[in-house]
Order: structure tokens, then sequence, then C-alpha cells
């Protein structure tokens, strides 16, 4: 358990979130509000198209809102993005490397983006490849990168400048378990020093295993949330899965969105407990 | 447990436009050399057709001239001689046209790929994401330039250009580069995959055939001497091969009309570029 000293890293209030293109309007997200404490981590749980990413994208100053407002690290989104750019880290659910680079210099090119300096950024780099287990591959382009390998360097970029929230989106998908349970052990290392993060996943026995708190989203709206041993006794459920499927219902036709995934909720089978 | 909770000892974002942009374009260079592939075909095309005009076509098409009849052949010259006269200078400009395309890739597979979505969500100058690119291949243009017109001298061309023609040449060629590098940047950005990112930037090859640069507009038949005359090529191509003659018969409307040419497309693409670049994707 942490106590937050500070206030909330991320508060979002009302938060909707709408795509405009050719064939109409379609609404993701419909009043979303999130709270996260600072220094905890909360697992943002849906099915596929439930706006999860949009979520991630609004307060990443990626996207835009249509209505609502989102203060990440104590900064609004919409009026200084910098600054919370200046306080975020985020891990993309594709992949963000450089892979004509080499490991290093990914996390040189990030050091310099980070305006850390040349012995600073050297240091940093350095610390991240011996602390993902990369010092080995270092030197080789990103290429030749196993996807495990990838996804560790794709974090350790997000973590170059050290910032105080980090936002993962599906982190772990596509990982085999013990390349997972290497990001996850990074995760917690990261909580423990005080890094708020957000994490979306489909998988819950990653919600269940890292979360302080989770809060499921279907249809754009948050329709529960608490820590995953309150959710699972006020829905009488012995896991996760169970909560997650009877908030949930198969997501309709119109709103099966950006996934090419076939339709209903991705359910991990590793979840047995 | 009590974790001290780190809300905000946020370093004061002071945006530092100049170092985003070098760090930019050191990356650029740095995947230039770690892909030589792109450089090689940047270099190795136009040396292809250099070879392919002059030693294949050079003497039919160069003995149909006449000597003296086209701008920019040395007085005497005829044949292949004198068509290797006429084609360095378009040559030149097809090199830089080529980083063009090149562009357009790089700018496509950073979209595709996810980095230049974390770009946008890390506090640097949001311009230096597109300008290190621009920047980039502008740089391999110009080095590709240089080594172009190295193989025509090796292949008997002899420029006629003083300082001050060689100054001007550097940066007509220069303008031109950063100018279609933001149109291609454009392209690059529109298009809907890295496969399909360089097939816009192919129009722009076509150009210099359809102008002044592989035989004179006045032995086109109307039509396409209309189109010859008032194309952005025209002007530009007419202008390096006046320059790199020693400024003999440039006149200088074609220069106003080769650097407003340039300037319109630079402005053009640039915003253009600016508009997909800040274009909301879907998430």
């Amino acid at each position: 358990m942490t106590t937050s000293v500070r206030g909330p890293a991320i508060e979002v209030a009302g938060l909707r979130k709408s795509y405009r293109s050719k064939s109409g309007t379609q609404l993701v997200l419909d009043g979303v509000d999130l709270v996260v404490p600072a220094g905890t981590i909360t697992a943002l749980l849906g099915p596929n198209g439930s706006g999860k990413t949009t979520t991630v994208g609004v307060l990443s100053t990626l996207l835009a809102a249509d209505a609502g407002t989102v203060r990440v690290a104590g900064h609004d989104v919409a009026r200084a993005p910098d600054a919370v750019r200046a306080s975020i880290g985020v891990t993309g659910q594709i992949t963000a490397v450089d892979e004509l680079l080499t490991g290093t210099e990914n996390l040189r090119l990030m050091a310099d983006l980070n305006h850390l300096g040349t012995a600073a950024g050297r240091r940093r780099t350095t610390d991240l490849l011996e602390q993902f287990g990369l010092a080995e591959a270092a030197g080789k382009p990103v290429a030749t990168y196993s996807g495990g390998m990838k996804r560790k360097l794709d974090l350790a970029m997000t973590l170059v400048g050290t910032p105080s929230v980090v936002f993962l989106d599906e982190p772990t998908t596509g990982l085999d378990p013990r390349s997972r349970r290497t990001l996850w052990d990074e995760v917690r290392a990261l909580v423990e020093r005080g890094t708020t993060i957000l994490l979306t996943t489909q998988y819950l026995e990653e919600a269940d295993r890292l979360a302080d708190s989770v809060a499921v989203l279907h249809d754009g709206r948050i329709v529960a949330e608490g820590t995953p041993a309150e959710l699972k006794s006020v829905h009488d459920a012995g896991s996760l899965d169970e909560v997650f499927l009877a908030l949930t219902e198969p997501p309709t036709d119109d709103e099966a969105g950006t996934d090419a995934a076939p339709a209903g909720p991705t359910q991990d089978k590793e979840n047995v407990r | 447990m009590t974790t001290i909770a780190t809300t905000a000892p946020t370093t004061t974002a002071r945006p530092r436009p100049v170092a985003d942009v070098l760090t930019m374009l050191r990356r650029s260079l740095l995947r230039a050399v770690r892909y030589p592939g792109l450089t090689v075909f940047l270099v190795g095309g136009p040396m292809v057709m250099l070879l392919l005009f002059v030693y294949v076509f050079g003497g039919a098409f160069g003995g149909a001239f006449g000597a003296g009849v086209a701008p920019g052949i040395t007085p005497g010259a005829d044949g292949r001689a004198a068509y290797l006269d006429y084609i360095t200078p378009t040559l030149l400009v097809i090199t830089v046209v080529g980083g063009a395309t090149s562009v357009a890739v790089s700018a496509a597979m950073d979209a595709a790929s996810g980095i230049m979505s974390r770009f946008k969500t890390m506090a640097i100058s949001p311009g230096s994401i597109l300008s290190g690119h621009v920047l980039g291949f502008a740089v391999q243009a110009m080095i590709a330039v240089v080594l172009v017109l190295g193989a025509a001298i090796a292949m008997g061309y002899r420029p006629g250009a003083d300082a001050l023609d060689w100054l001007a040449l550097a940066g007509l060629l220069v303008l031109l580069g950063i100018c279609l590098d933001w149109l291609c940047v454009a392209m690059g950005l529109n298009a809907r995959s890295v496969e399909t990112a360089s097939n816009t930037p192919m129009i722009l090859l076509l150009l210099p055939f359809l102008g002044s640069g592989f035989v004179p507009v006045e032995t086109m038949p109307t039509a396409v001497r209309w189109f010859a005359e008032h194309q952005p090529f025209t002007p530009v191509i007419d202008t390096v091969r006046g320059l790199l003659g020693g400024g003999a018969g440039l006149d200088g409307s074609t220069v106003v009309q080769a650097v407003a040419w340039c300037v319109v497309i630079g402005v053009a693409g640039y915003v253009w570029a600016r508009a997909l670049f800040r274009r909301e994707r879907r998430l």
C-alpha cells in the first residue's frame, strides 16, 4: 500500500471524445471519470474498442478531448501540454523504437531529446541497459532484437527522462511469460521509486498482480472501480475474469471500431486462480 | 509503507528547438549510415542514368543537337560530349529529387512505427521531428550531387562555372532540396503505408523529362512544349545549366522563376506537412 502525500497524479473528469470521419461521428469516451493517486498503479481494463487507448491518447496529449477536464502531474493537458509532456513517459501499443539504430543509440537519442547533457545521458543509458538486461545487445541494431527485447528497450526509452507519470498501453501484449514477468518486475520497481502508472491491459492476471486499483472501461464509461479484491467481492466473483465478463457485454457491431480482432472480450486463459 | 509521492518536481520545460533539430538531424544521418541502401540508390540511380543516356543514347541525341544549338554545350563539342554537357545539370537536379522521394519513405516509416507518437508525447520542439528528416536528406542529397558531378567530370564533363557560380549553384540546389523535401514529407505522411509512400513523389522524377531536362523544349509538340515551359523543373534545370556553364545565356527572369518555384513548393509542402502532422490519427 502506498500513501499519497501530494494528491492525485491523474485527475480525469467528464472526459468525452469522439472521432469524426467520413462515415460519421463515433463516440468513444462518454464521460470518463478517473483518479489515480500519486505513486500507485491503476489498471484500465476493458474489451477491444472500449476506449482504453483513446483514454491514454488524451492523457498523454496525443489527442484533444471534446469535453471534460484532464490534469496530469498537476497540469491541464489542454492548457499546458508541454508541462504535461515534461512529466510523463508513454509506452504505446505499437513499439516505438528506431529499428535502424542500436539499443544504445535509441537511448542516447532519448537522453538528448530530454536535454540530459552528454555525461548524464551516457550514465542514464548505461544504467537502463543494465537494468533491463540489454547490455549485451546494446551495440546491435534493434531490428535484430526479439519482440521481448524491443518491448524492454521501448520501456527503457520511456524512462530516460525519469517521468513521474508513466502510461503503459498493453505493454505485455504478445510477450512470452518470462518477458512479461521481467516487465512486471520493472513496473513494480518503478512504483517503489514513487512513479505513478496507468496501465491498460486485456490480461486480467496482469491487472490482478500489478494494480493497486482497477477501473473497468466499457462503452466509453468507467463501469466499476476499486482494488482487485473489492471488485471480486462486490461481484461475488472468484477472479477478475468473472468480474470482467459480468461487467462487459460483448461489443455491438458499431463499436467494434478499430480492432480487427474477433468480436468479444479477450480472455486470459492463464488466469485461473 | 509510505512512498514519497513525486508529483511535480517537474524540470521547467524550457523549449530548445535548435538542440532538438540538431538531435533529429543526427538521428536522420545515423539512419542513413545504418541503412546505406537508400543512399546507394540516391547516388546509384542518377549515375546509371548518366551512363545510360550518355553512352547509349548520347551518340544519337547529341548528334541531333548539332554543335552550339542547345544551351550549356561547349562550343565545338558534338555527339556524346555535347549530350554529356546538356544532361549533367539535369542529373544533378534529378539527384536532389531522388533524395526527396526517400524523405517520404522515412516520414512514413516514423508515422507507422509509433516513434512519431513517442516524439509527440515528449517535451521537444514539434517542428524538429520533421525538420530532422528534411535537413538529413538535404545533406545526403548534397553529398550525392557531389558524387554524381564527380562521375560526370570523370566522363569528360568540364564545367565553366566560377566561384560565384558555384556558390549560387550550391544555394539553389540546397534550396531545391529543402523545398522538395518538405513536399515529400507531406506526401509520406499522407501515404497509407510505408510501401506506397514513395509512389506520389515518383511523379516528381518524371517532370525533368517533360521539361528542358533531356531535350530542348523547342523540339516538343505544342501542347507538351507549353507544359514544359510552365512547369517548375524547366527554369530550375535551365538555371543549373546556366550556372555550370559559367553564366552564359542565363537570363535573370529564369533564375527568379526557379527560385520562386522552389519557394512556392517549399511553403506549400511545409504547410501541408504541418497540417498532416497535427491531424489526429485515430488510436
